[in-house]
């Protein structure tokens, strides 16, 4: 039995409507958001998104579990970090050093106080929530930010890759990578699809194949070219890349991602199947605060500062982008693809809205309504499909 | 020939795809028990659901005639206010609120705005003595046993002012005693006027208590026996069920030579992971052979579960001591990765809840326990693991279209397959099965059976906890008896019977 095209495009209904939206605003905009300029933007001003995103999937996958306090402790880490390499001049490298062990320390006492010792998440990250940020303030005696930060610490993630041909106004490199990244992409799905085909197996319908690496491909020379001309690939972008490849990896290839999965559907079951389930979960926040470093480092990089107010929300933001990209509120179902949509649903809508001019309150109610909507058509497609099972 | 109090007209219920009532008719009289049995899936809760609106109306073609008018029920309130209630299988109770609350939930006594909370006792007081439950209404549900809460769950529906009760599966989760008072309150019940459909799997029970029997099989009724004419027998019943005779119940088990004790528990004791000081096994000794199958008999509550689960990696219970010898050699299994690492695996009894993944396919079920043996370096060989889950599908000949299936589609027998697949696969010398063939039809369990056969040829040693008498008698080499905690009798199958089990039972029960 063959998936038809059709089938293809209702399983993907969030990145039709992603495309939607985008070309919505292209046109709102007279074009402004087709801009290299805004492309740039929508990488650097969201990749804490995807980053935070990829932890809180864990913790979601588990069985609805969330990480309310990322965002406060983004802000956190960022104080200490930005004490030791401003106030106290030590070397860049200790401060990112400081700033791991210190995600570490939290990531031990929050997983092990959630998973250990039975206190629902949100009640203890809740706790992590008030306490960090007023800690963190506190830490600042009275200054909104602690600034300069070492130029060895903001080029590794705030900068861009350098050409090499040397080309005015447009990034050769940038542009051949693209290329690079496009070829690679149609050769593994042709190799996938060969070998399934070799095993017998059951494999999609040509056509959709084909659309896939089609609309794939345009979109990664469309962003490729568009970088070019606005100066190259951000290094942020690659940040994001690499750790988003990471997760698709663990969660859709590893046994550790399997378990994941199968505790959100039934956490008993999988406990008595042998798994350490107490273990689990305390992996999955320990990663979360470790994802929350690295959102602390590209954060405050992109502001050259550690700022009081930096990470406000941002939970909030992970949370969202995982439940638009179709991550179960129950958890035992998601990917980091479905992730990736939803996070960028929501940053194209926000730049989308700013551009446009319209006011930040108005963009939350949007976003709100954004959230919702996408939860009620989670719930309502599911309905039917299992009601056409039945 | 008595009133017909309800009549079910060429009642025919289409879901996306499938067929689930074809033409389906039912007369019941008034004043009598009517029982209706058939196997999963056959389509009997699906028609209660559509005589209690629950399935509204319009969604089914046919017609109900209750009390000589033609009805449309498109809501449960409906069907209620006429006098008709449905008790389902899944006790529906909520454990932290009295008795008294949650009989009048939804039903409250008193006005819109005040609910009257001294008449809400009373009553349920008054009805609670009419089910024989001496507990005050007071008591919160999570306090008093699951027998107890069925006679709540009676109570509640005669609040309602019942004239017809509809209970399906009313004694798949009590044990002998309690389900046989629970069919007493039926005939006494009866003998008052009401009228009843009882939906079960236990044909003992349905010769017991019906007056009418009607058969349904694969959507339709197949035929209605009446008692006082037909004589009804249970392989006579199971004749209509299954549509063939079946002549043996439990397969014939091909010679299997028995060996060495492979698992072995001395002086087991374990206590109640709460209230700590409370012993829920007390001193138990048992083993089991290789190529043998060990039944444990017992009631429920006994204990044999707790057994079983600390046994399995310390999954229950606490302070738990005793020795473990697997093969002759003493063992201390620390967690359950441990025990299944010793190959022991531990079926559960509750496949829904603490057994399978019903979210995902059959085939990220079928390799759970034992998924690092298709990994290399942490990450999964997805063909290989694909097709283990064919493997085991065509052996256990599981009924699903793919291995992609979700498990939460299938039906319970299917279920119960899939289960055990994923305990093969982890390919234990000692199984632990705990009510192995629980809520399955009759087809099913005999597959089931045959599973057991052949894993013990295989070499294998079964443990199988059971509260169906006829199914631990059936199957095993030798029998335990098991009750409150402790080892009450060690029988051979030669020499067991019904009679020898219970009495085993009831001697300990006085403390002799």
């Amino acid at each position: 039995m063959k998936t038809s095209l059709l089938e293809g495009l209702k399983k993907n209904a969030m990145l039709v409507i992603l495309v939607l939206v985008f070309l919505f605003f292209t046109v709102t905009t007279n074009g402004q958001m087709f801009s290299p300029l805004q492309f740039n933007a929508l990488i650097t001003q969201n990749a804490y998104v995807y980053v935070l995103a990829s932890g809180m999937l864990i913790c979601m996958l588990t069985g609805g579990n969330i990480d309310l306090s990322a965002g406060s402790f983004v802000c956190f880490v960022g104080v200490i970090g930005a004490k030791l390499m401003v106030n106290l001049q030590l070397p860049t490298a200790v401060g990112i050093i400081a700033m791991l062990a210190l995600g570490a320390l939290y990531g031990c006492v929050l997983g092990y106080v959630i998973a250990y010792v039975n206190v629902p998440p949100w009640i203890a990250t809740l706790a992590g929530y008030l306490a960090l940020r007023g800690w963190g303030i506190a830490l600042m005696d009275g200054a909104s930010n602690i600034s300069p930060l070492p130029q060895s610490f903001t080029k590794m993630f705030s900068g861009k890759v350098p050409d090499i041909f040397g080309v005015q106004g447009f990034n050769v490199t940038c542009f051949i990578i693209g290329i690079i990244v496009s070829v690679v992409f149609v050769v593994l799905q042709l190799k996938e699809r060969t070998t399934k085909i070799k095993k017998g197996y059951e494999v999609e319908a040509k056509g959709l194949l084909i659309t896939r690496c089609v609309l794939a491909v345009a979109v990664i020379i469309l962003f490729a070219t568009k970088l070019a001309q606005a100066g190259g690939i951000p290094f942020m972008l690659i940040w994001v890349a690499v750790i988003v490849l990471i997760y698709d990896f663990i969660t859709s290839k590893t046994d550790v991602g399997r378990y994941f999965y199968t505790m959100g559907g039934n956490t008993e079951a999988t406990r008595l199947s042998g798994v350490d389930t107490k273990k689990m979960m305390f992996l999955a926040y320990l990663n979360m605060c470790i994802m929350s470093v690295v959102a602390a480092w590209l954060t405050m990089s992109r502001f050259q500062a550690a700022n009081s107010t930096a990470g406000t929300n941002y939970e909030m933001d992970a949370i969202a982008a995982c439940v638009v990209g179709g991550v179960s509120a129950y958890g035992g179902s998601g990917s980091v693809f479905g992730m990736i949509v939803g996070a960028t649903l929501i940053g194209v809508i926000n730049l989308g809205m700013s551009l446009m001019g319209i006011d930040a309150n108005w963009q939350k109610v949007v976003k709100g309504i954004v959230l919702l909507g996408a939860v009620v058509f989670e719930i309502v497609s599911n309905k039917k499909k299992t009601a056409a099972n039945k | 020939m008595a009133n017909i109090i309800l009549e079910m007209k060429n009642i025919t219920k289409e879901f996306p795809g499938v067929k689930a009532l074809d033409n389906v008719n039912l007369k019941v009289e008034e004043g009598e028990i009517h029982a209706l049995v058939g196997e999963n899936g056959a389509g009997k809760s699906t028609l209660m659901n559509v005589l209690s609106g629950i399935y509204p109306y319009g969604t089914y073609t046919g017609d109900i005639v209750y009390n000589g008018e033609v009805c449309q029920f498109s809501k449960i309130k409906d069907s209620e206010e006429k006098g008709i209630v449905i008790i389902h299988q899944e006790l529906a109770l909520i454990p932290y609120m009295t008795i008294g609350e949650n009989m009048f939930l939804g039903n409250e006594k008193g006005t819109k705005f005040n609910v009257n909370w001294d008449e809400t006792y009373a009553e349920a007081d008054k009805y609670l003595k009419m089910v024989g439950l001496s507990e005050s209404s007071h008591t919160l549900i999570k306090d008093i046993g699951v027998g107890k809460q069925q006679l709540v769950e009676i109570a509640k529906a005669l609040a309602k002012n019942a004239k017809l009760l509809i209970l399906d599966e009313p004694t798949s989760s009590l044990n002998e005693s309690d389900s046989k008072a629970l069919l007493d309150l039926l005939l006494k019940f009866k003998s008052e006027g009401m009228t009843s459909i009882i939906i079960s799997h236990k044909l003992n029970e349905v010769a017991y208590v019906a007056d009418h029997i009607t058969v349904v099989r694969d959507g339709s009724t197949i035929e209605t026996m009446d008692a006082s004419v037909d004589e009804i027998s249970e392989d006579r019943i199971i004749k209509g069920m299954v549509g063939r005779e079946i002549t043996d119940r439990f397969p014939k088990r091909p010679d299997v030579v028995i060996g060495d004790k492979m698992m072995e528990v001395k002086n087991w004791t374990v206590h109640h992971p709460k209230y700590t000081e409370r012993k829920v096994v007390d001193g138990v000794d048992f083993y089991v052979r290789r190529g043998e199958v060990v039944g444990i008999a017992g009631l429920m509550g006994a204990g044999r579960t707790e057994l079983a689960m600390s046994i399995f990696g310390k999954s229950y219970g606490t302070n738990i001591s005793g020795e473990l010898y697997l093969d002759g050699n003493q063992v201390v299994l620390k967690n359950i990765k441990d025990a299944i690492n010793h190959k022991i695996a531990y079926v559960t009894e509750d496949r829904k809840g603490n057994g399978l993944v019903l979210s995902n396919p059959i085939k990220i079920n079928t390799t759970l326990a034992n998924l690092s043996s298709l990994c290399t370096r942490r990450v999964i060989d997805r063909d290989a693991e694909y097709q283990v889950a064919v493997e085991y599908k065509e052996k256990l000949k599981t009924k699903c279209p793919t291995v992609e299936q979700n498990v939460g589609n299938l039906s319970g027998g299917n279920q119960q397959k899939v289960l055990l697949a994923k305990w093969m696969f982890a390919d234990p010398d000692v199984l632990i099965l705990d009510e192995p063939t629980r809520g399955i039809d009759v087809g099913a369990k005999y597959e089931i059976y045959c599973i057991i056969n052949d894993l013990v040829a295989a070499g294998k040693s079964v443990v199988m906890i059971s509260s169906e008498l006829p199914e631990v008698l059936g199957m095993s080499d030798r029998i335990y008896v098991m009750n409150e905690g402790r080892m009450v009798g060690e029988l051979d199958a030669s020499e067991a019977s019904q009679e020898v089990i219970m009495g085993c039972i009831l001697k300990s029960g006085r403390g002799e």
